[in-house]
């Protein structure tokens, strides 16, 4: 009888620890199945974020290093500095990646580190206990925004999949959901293209997952699956939203012209 | 090797650094210790190694977290407002047993303060800078070969007791220039890096890089271990210089730059008939207690001079014999207020 499916060989064979109907195992999975394809297992090293996905040494069957929250980009800038030979790829939650760390994703990707970064987003604090993150819709409810996010207050979510596409060190950006199979198909394809990237040496790669938090949401696992599908992918759209296969580099500006004899210093600098 | 170069502290450091094999730096630019990263910017890419300035002192911190967790030498430099920022990684990377080196070329605070030479970082040093009770090593160099030296000594420390290790100076040692002799990494056998992440190869096992223990008791485990780690530091680390103590009537105590400026007072002192010695603290963690113990059997007076409003003379007090009497002087900083050998002779006559 002929095998059709199987445990990926990267991912451990243990219960779950994450609650019904969170989305982290089947992005787990998907992560594990293109380390697989790969052949990458032996030389990944892996850096966990704080936050829910604190345990990946727990699920995936690789070396980890865990961060401080906020700070995988950096340490895995590090990692794979000093060992260029090795596979690293980030996972992290939206209060790491998009809150307090993001001097450390704007900057790592800026320099086009050659890491694959995994950014979970369910816009909330899950492990915490569900409060506002920066992914948090207008309006949503949080055990700290428990009027609703508020646009004047507190901002507008941010979609990081699309910022970070605009920094020139970023190879491939894109952001997939799991919430139907052909979503799930598709984010299966991308999360394989953003390793790819890395494989190939050609830069720092992005995945942007959707993924529900039934239990900060207060909602149950269908229908916080239903929200993914509704308001979440209406602002936060899916799709790539930088292929550098397909990426052209913009021309640099225009050198300003020179004029002779027009050498003029800030009035202030004249006064003394 | 006999060759004697002219270099500055800073200098030194970066030099050590590259002799005891580190090809890895991370920082960030802040006054009065940027000549480190600049010279290793120079050199590291011609030794293949990686320079990266860091977006902040925080990311740079966490990429000697990333470097060293992969078991290579790496190393990190900063002044005071930016070893704050560093707080949090050095705790992750005391928790984690992560070796690293961190320079600390101090200047004055609390908060921008200034950038005079300034030893108001001992606290912060010595006590666990960052959260969650633990110690790294301190080493607190007076002058440039020192620079050099506890550099080299830093990095085998932090592998030998997986450790974050400090090298505490100020822009007098890190600016001053003075004659080196770059001696040649010594020979130490260093314990095997068996727990670095390297990507688990069939038929290992898997190493993970962690702080995080929630399993009944282990943290609890895992602190006793790491505190008995630093008893062991106590019993087999402490270091530190005993010039003209053997018949002193009175012992200066400081670290560092200002024990420089102090030598001079005690020469002077001792010109003028009085026998006055200096007990120099070269590790600040582990705190060299038995010294100050072993004097204070003969000599009562203890005079400690910082330039800070007094935080190493809480470990003097602590540490000498319980008859000794411990005095202070202090010199917090601010533009030009170095002290003069005659005014640190004018403290030694007013308590001698």
């Amino acid at each position: 009888m002929q095998q059709v499916f199987q445990r990926p060989v990267s991912l451990k064979d243990v219960p779950t620890h994450f609650c019904p109907g969170c989305q982290h195992g089947t992005i787990h999975r998907l992560v594990a199945e293109a380390m697989d394809e790969f052949g990458v297992r032996e030389r990944t090293i892996g850096v966990a974020s704080v936050g829910c996905s604190v345990f990946l040494y727990g699920y995936f069957d690789v070396d980890v290093v865990e961060a401080p929250h906020g700070r995988a980009p950096a340490v895995a800038t590090g990692v794979k500095r000093a060992r260029p030979d090795s596979f690293v790829f980030t996972y992290q939650g939206d209060g790491d990646l998009a809150a307090i760390g993001t001097a450390e994703i704007i900057h790592a990707a800026n320099r086009g580190e050659d890491i694959t970064v995994i950014f979970v987003n369910n816009t909330t604090y899950g492990m915490t206990g569900g409060q506002m993150a920066p992914t948090t819709m207008v309006g949503q409810k949080t055990s700290t925004s428990p009027y609703g996010r508020d646009h004047a207050k507190d901002g507008s979510p941010i979609r990081m999949a699309e910022l970070l596409a605009q920094l020139g060190g970023v190879a491939f950006s894109a952001r997939v959901a799991v919430n139907t199979p052909k979503n799930l198909m598709d984010a299966r394809k991308q999360i394989k293209k953003a390793f790819r990237y890395q494989v190939e040496g050609k830069g720092f790669s992005f995945i942007e997952a959707l993924s529900t938090c039934p239990t900060a949401w207060g909602v149950t696992p269908i229908q916080a699956n239903e929200r993914i599908g509704g308001e979440m992918i209406d602002y936060f759209p899916l799709g790539q939203f930088k292929d550098t296969a397909q990426w052209k580099p913009q021309p640099p500006p225009p050198a300003p012209v020179e004029q002779p004899g027009a050498l003029s210093f800030p009035e202030f600098m004249n006064e003394i | 090797m006999s060759q004697r170069l002219f270099v500055k502290g800073n200098e030194a450091v970066a030099m050590a650094a590259i002799e005891a094999g580190c090809r890895y730096y991370f920082g960030y630019p802040i006054t009065p210790q940027s000549d480190i990263p600049e010279y290793l910017s120079r050199e590291l890419p011609k030794l293949n190694g990686e320079f990266i300035q860091a977006e902040s002192e925080v990311g740079a911190i966490n990429m000697l977290l990333g470097a060293s967790a992969t078991g290579v030498r790496a190393m990190t430099s900063s002044s005071s407002p930016g070893i704050s920022l560093k707080q949090e990684g050095i705790s992750y990377m005391a928790g984690s047993e992560l070796p690293g080196v961190i320079v600390n070329i101090s200047r004055s605070g609390p908060g921008l303060g200034g950038i005079d030479a300034s030893q108001a970082d001992y606290w912060q040093s010595v006590k666990g800078g960052g959260h969650g009770g633990y110690h790294i090593i301190v080493l607190a160099p007076a002058s440039v070969q020192e620079m050099y030296d506890l550099t080299m000594l830093a990095f085998d420390l932090a592998d030998i007791y997986r450790t974050p290790v400090m090298v505490l100076a100020d822009s007098v040692v890190g600016q001053m220039k003075e004659a080196l002799v770059p001696n040649p990494r010594p020979e130490t056998t260093l314990p095997e890096k068996d727990w670095v992440v390297r990507g688990r190869k069939e038929g290992t096992e898997q190493k993970i890089v962690k702080s995080l223990f929630l399993g009944d008791g282990e943290l609890e485990a895992h602190n006793w271990k790491l505190h008995g780690k630093y008893d062991v530091m106590r019993e087999k680390e402490c270091r530190q210089e005993l010039f003209m103590t053997e018949d002193a009537q009175l012992i200066v105590t400081a670290f560092g730059s200002v024990a420089r400026i102090a030598k001079t007072a005690i020469l002077t002192a001792r010109e003028a008939g009085m026998k006055v010695g200096l007990l120099r603290p070269i590790t600040l963690f582990p705190f060299p207690t038995q010294a100050y113990r072993d004097v204070t059997g003969q000599c009562k007076k203890i005079l400690d001079i910082e330039l800070n409003n007094g935080q190493m003379v809480e470990d003097v007090r602590l540490s000498v014999a319980r008859d000794a009497e411990v005095h202070f002087y202090g010199r917090p900083p601010g533009a030009g207020s170095l002290p003069v050998p005659e005014e640190l002779f004018e403290q030694i006559k007013k308590y001698y």
